[in-house]
């Protein structure tokens, strides 16, 4: 023990079995005089060492439960009902004193953002050493406290890691001494709301790690808060699933992914690209209608209006916590019948017109792009080979700073690419810059951005932004300019309602509808989608997914696909390429990639995102962290943490060529195909994919 | 319609709220919507914005900054248009047998060393810099947005020289540039106007090329490029209407110098010619009878512009703490 945890604490005796129980909570919020319910009816227990996760779409509740719990609802929000006991402590009857010592000692909390949790102007060595301060130590003890706590959190460089600015340490790192400050005081309840959502694969799977190893190192009890089923599915034991505002189901969370009883969680989990997944085989089930606004349904089920179930039953009587199991209860009538949930959404594939060795609509050879950042040669991407043929989906993954982006804004002429680099457009060289592009040019090719916030012109409405579109890039005026409009903005499932409507009226899906509809208004030949659905929700990205897939087979459109993701990938992609500090280091055909063998990089990219098939795989562990395209290491760029490094010295000292390692399948890497099948079938196998 | 696409967007009153996000205090209620998780938090925040414009203009209303500021402004106005109508004496006729008497319920404010008197004078002056100053500073708006998006957006040469330039004019007191350009030319209403416009326009340039700069970075301006939208499209169509909000502050901080201006230049002989009456005009003509003790000559005309320079800037102030909150 560091700490003697929760000393001096009323009503924490002996410890009892329960850490948090929340009982019958509801929570609202005051909006000009209204009270609008936030939470409705929340029960659940979190045993002591137990890891509960809350899952669900964004609005459901995930993060109003944990402010209850810590009590820091913002000052119109109140708890309206219920309670909620830590450590058999009741919170809402701690004074001011003991509140304080209750968030110090008994519960802590990791934020989603690292670098907005710690102060931007303190040494990270002082921030830890405070936690310690703060419960009484002299400066020296807590720094050095601080030092072993940092080691507890294997970090390995600690003397860099106390001396530096937040700004100067990477997001994996960051959130590695968050944890470690949340931990320091050996907390009864560490909660943790969305912890991984802004790091990349390899890095969330180590955060993951590390917190699955020290809840028990602790013994703390965890609340896991996030929106991706899979992580929840890794890191907890059990889950409840929330709803506006309520917890619709609960159970093992194993159970609870693989047998969902009720209809909600049964059109999450469909909706989650996985498995190997694709669009040639079937469309993504989605979940149809909206969430109702706060307050909206006074009795009844919250999810009735959505729900493909619902009968009289559904609306007129509120459903009680049905226990479905000894372990599992479901907020629905008829939780028996959840798994047989119609689809939403037909699962039949347009016939796609079949292709066959056409040659490649766009061609790059040797595309490179080296920003000057101060004197230093930034080099963003580096000699990219790559053919997109017609009709097809060339799907770009790697983590942040690969050069995916620009990569794609290079492509499009939006960034200037070094001398001596090739774009082809149908055989014809591409101008580097787009304003010198011709009129057809820039038609062929057109975005669609990550942000639909950013890539939407605020002030104007979709009318406006479509129809400029159209007059710009298919040249139409006049009447064959509005017929066209409506046929785009109908093609994209919009209505002739929204056209009056800003961007901030609508929905981020409508939002990233219209940026589709823009894109599609020229009739582009190909279409770069840069992250399309990563500001999404789970079921609304399974609709634009769709739409994406639907709209290619009937145009014959080919996409450009960059995504962090790789379920979404999979399901979209015809053909992976895989960069990793600029370079390609892996390209084949998607169902050859997937399948293996892989590039070293590839495998430990594939290995770090947990499934929600529940198929645990041995993890490929990376050391250290993402080189900077400034000083990108000698010889092959992976090595430096390339799990399958030889020990020759050959891939310290030569960059390995990029070679066609086995029909359509290139690889940049020193060890023999066959050798790495070798390695990669005995140590583990892991991506199940079937053969597509 | 498939999923999702609620057009009023999902929960706007109990979104998901990060911890770490500071709450304004006061108005929780509206801002909680922009710190929903990032899964959806665009389906959050687009109810939030519909909101928040209809919250802004009830918030602006309901300030009493903004009320006092707006009532003071509005009695200057009302004095400007229909002064001549309502005042006790004419503003402009001397009176040799009742100069310089101390206020009375005769002349509430007394009468000057001709014997004008000068509640009247203090009314009716409230005319010619109620529209030299407005003109001004809208000249000046005009012109700055032009410059500062032209900046702002092509960079480059265009900006290094409009800068180096801006760097000048800002380096000399306003005063002193109007001063020289109002004798090189010779004081007269248009000289005034197109004088403090330019100037002005400069310092306005400096306002909006920074908030064009921010516009800079996002993708509806790339979308823009793919479609070979010109450059004048893309500035006044595209750019504009997002940097309306501090191109509005700007304007009002402006006019409270433009009024600042005109009566320093007047009142150093170089505004409006006597005898039309004006503020900084009457302070110049009798302050030197300060010392005989006729302070109420001096006290009026000047009170009359400090209360129109900050009822504008209270005006500037309530409407640039609704937009950047």
């Amino acid at each position: 023990m560091i700490l003697a945890t929760s000393a001096g604490l009323p009503g924490t005796i002996e410890a009892p079995s329960t850490t948090l129980e929340v009982s019958h909570l509801d929570v609202s919020y005051r909006v000009r005089g209204n009270e609008r319910p936030a939470l409705r009816d929340v029960s659940f227990r979190i045993g002591r060492q137990e890891s509960f996760g809350l899952v669900g779409e964004s609005g459901c509740g995930k993060s109003t439960t944990a402010l209850a719990i810590t009590r820091y609802l913002p000052r119109n929000g109140s708890l309206s009902g219920g309670s909620i006991t830590v450590n058999g402590q009741d919170i809402a009857a701690l004074d001011k004193r003991s509140l304080r010592q209750f968030r110090a000692r008994v519960v802590s909390m990791v934020y989603q953002e690292p670098g907005r949790a710690l102060n931007p102007s303190i040494r990270v060595g002082r921030q830890v050493a405070e936690v310690y301060e703060i419960a009484g130590m002299k400066k020296s003890e807590a720094l050095a406290r601080a030092e072993e706590m940092l080691r507890v959190v294997q970090i390995a460089d600690r003397g860099r890691v106390l001396g530096s600015y937040p700004h100067q340490l990477s997001g994996g790192m960051l959130q590695r001494v968050m944890v470690a400050m949340a931990l320091a005081t050996e907390p009864s309840l560490l909660i943790l709301d969305e912890p991984t959502t802004a790091l990349d694969a390899t890095v969330e799977a180590e955060v993951l790690d590390l917190v699955s190893s020290l809840r028990q190192q602790f013994q703390t009890s965890v609340l896991f808060i996030s929106h991706n089923l899979a992580v929840i599915a890794k890191m907890c034991d059990r889950v409840g699933v929330m709803y506006a505002g309520e917890l619709v189901e609960q159970g093992p969370a194993r159970e609870i992914f693989e047998n969902p009883r009720h209809p909600y969680t049964v059109g999450l989990v469909r909706c989650v690209p996985r498995g190997g997944q694709s669009k040639d085989h079937g469309r993504l089930d989605a979940i149809p209608g909206f969430l109702p606004e706060p307050g909206e349904v006074q009795v009844g089920c919250v999810f009735a209006k959505r729900c493909a179930l619902a009968d009289q039953r559904c609306t007129e009587e509120t459903p009680p916590t049905y226990e479905v199991s000894a372990t599992r209860t479901s907020r629905c009538h008829y939780h028996e019948q959840a798994p047989e949930l119609p689809r939403a959404t037909p699962e039949d594939v347009m016939p796609r017109r079949a292709d066959g060795g056409e040659e490649p609509v766009i061609r790059l050879r040797g595309v490179s792009k080296t920003f000057h950042v101060r004197g230093e040669q930034v080099r963003a991407v580096v000699g990219v080979d790559l053919d997109l043929k017609v009709g097809e989906t060339l799907g770009i993954v790697g983590e942040s700073g690969c050069g995916k982006t620009t990569l794609a804004r290079v492509l499009l002429g939006l960034s200037v690419p070094d001398e001596g680099s090739v774009i082809e457009l149908d055989g014809s060289p591409l101008a580097p810059e787009c304003t010198s592009r011709s009129r057809k040019q820039l038609q062929a090719m057109q975005i669609i951005f990550q942000n639909p916030d950013s890539a939407l012109n605020r002030r104007h409405n979709v009318r406006h932004i479509v129809t400029r579109a159209l007059k710009k890039l298919a040249g139409l005026s006049g009447e064959s300019c509005e017929n066209r409009l409506l046929e785009v903005i109908r093609s994209v499932r919009m209505e002739e309602r929204h056209l009056a409507l800003r961007p901030y009226q609508l929905s981020g899906g409508l939002k990233q509808r219209v940026a589709i509809a823009r894109a599609f208004a020229g009739a582009p030949r190909v279409l770069v989608c840069d992250e399309p659905t990563s500001a999404l929700d789970v079921s609304v990205q399974a609709a634009i997914l769709n739409l994406l897939a639907d709209l290619q087979s009937r145009e014959r459109v080919s996409y450009v696909f960059i995504s962090h993701d790789l379920g979404v990938v999979r399901y979209l992609s015809d053909s992976i390429a895989v960069l990793y500090l600029g370079r390609v280091m892996e390209h084949g055909p998607a169902g050859t990639v997937f399948a293996g063998p892989h590039h070293p990089y590839t495998e430990s990219l594939f290995s770090a995102v947990p499934s929600l098939d529940g198929t645990r795989r041995e993890r490929i562990r990376l050391k250290g962290e993402i080189p900077s395209s400034a000083h990108s290491p000698a010889g092959c760029v992976f090595h430096t943490r390339c799990p399958r490094r030889l020990e020759n010295g050959l891939c310290d000292s030569s960059e390995p060529p990029f070679v066609e390692v086995e029909p359509h399948h290139m690889m940049r890497c020193h060890i023999p195909l066959e050798e790495l099948r070798r390695l990669q079938a005995t140590q583990s196998a892991p991506v199940p994919e079937p053969s597509p | 319609m498939t999923a999702g696409d609620d057009p009023r967007g999902p929960l706007a009153g109990a979104p998901d709220i990060s911890l770490d996000a500071v709450l304004p205090p006061g108005e929780p209620a509206v801002f909680e919507t922009f710190l929903a998780d990032p899964g959806g938090a665009a389906g959050a925040l687009e109810v939030s914005m519909g909101r928040i414009r209809r919250e802004q203009v009830r918030r602006l209303v309901g300030s009493k900054t903004f009320l006092v500021g707006s009532v003071i402004v509005l009695w200057w106005v009302v004095c400007a248009i229909f002064g001549t109508l309502f005042v006790p004496y004419s503003a402009t006729t001397p009176d040799i047998l009742s100069t310089n008497l101390a206020p009375s319920a005769a002349h509430w404010f007394g009468t000057n060393n001709v014997g004008e008197d000068v509640f009247s004078r203090v009314i009716v002056g409230a005319r010619d810099i109620l529209e030299i100053a407005p003109l001004a500073t809208l000249l000046g708006t005009v012109l700055g947005t032009t410059i500062g998006l032209a900046q702002g957006y092509l960079r480059g040469a265009v900006d290094m020289i409009v800068g180096r330039i801006v760097d000048a004019a800002l380096a000399l007191p306003i005063v002193i540039v109007a001063f020289i350009f109002v004798v090189a030319i010779g004081p007269s209403t248009l000289t005034l106007i197109v004088v403090i416009g330019f100037v002005f326009a400069l310092i306005i340039a400096r306002t909006v090329r920074t908030a064009v700069l921010q516009e800079r970075e996002l993708d509806y301006l790339a979308a823009a490029r793919l479609r070979d939208e010109s450059v004048p499209h893309v500035m006044f169509v595209e750019i504009l209407p997002n940097v309306l909000g501090p191109i509005l502050v700007e304007f009002t901080v402006r006019l409270g110098y433009a009024i600042f201006t005109i009566a320093t230049l007047s009142f150093l002989g170089f505004g409006l010619q006597l005898p039309t009456p004006d503020w900084g005009a009457d302070v110049a003509t009798n302050y030197g009878y300060l010392s005989a003790g006729y302070w109420w000559e001096t006290l009026f005309p000047a009170l009359a512009i400090a209360s129109l320079v900050i009822a504008i800037n209270l005006i500037g102030d309530s409407i640039e703490a609704v937009l950047i909150q």
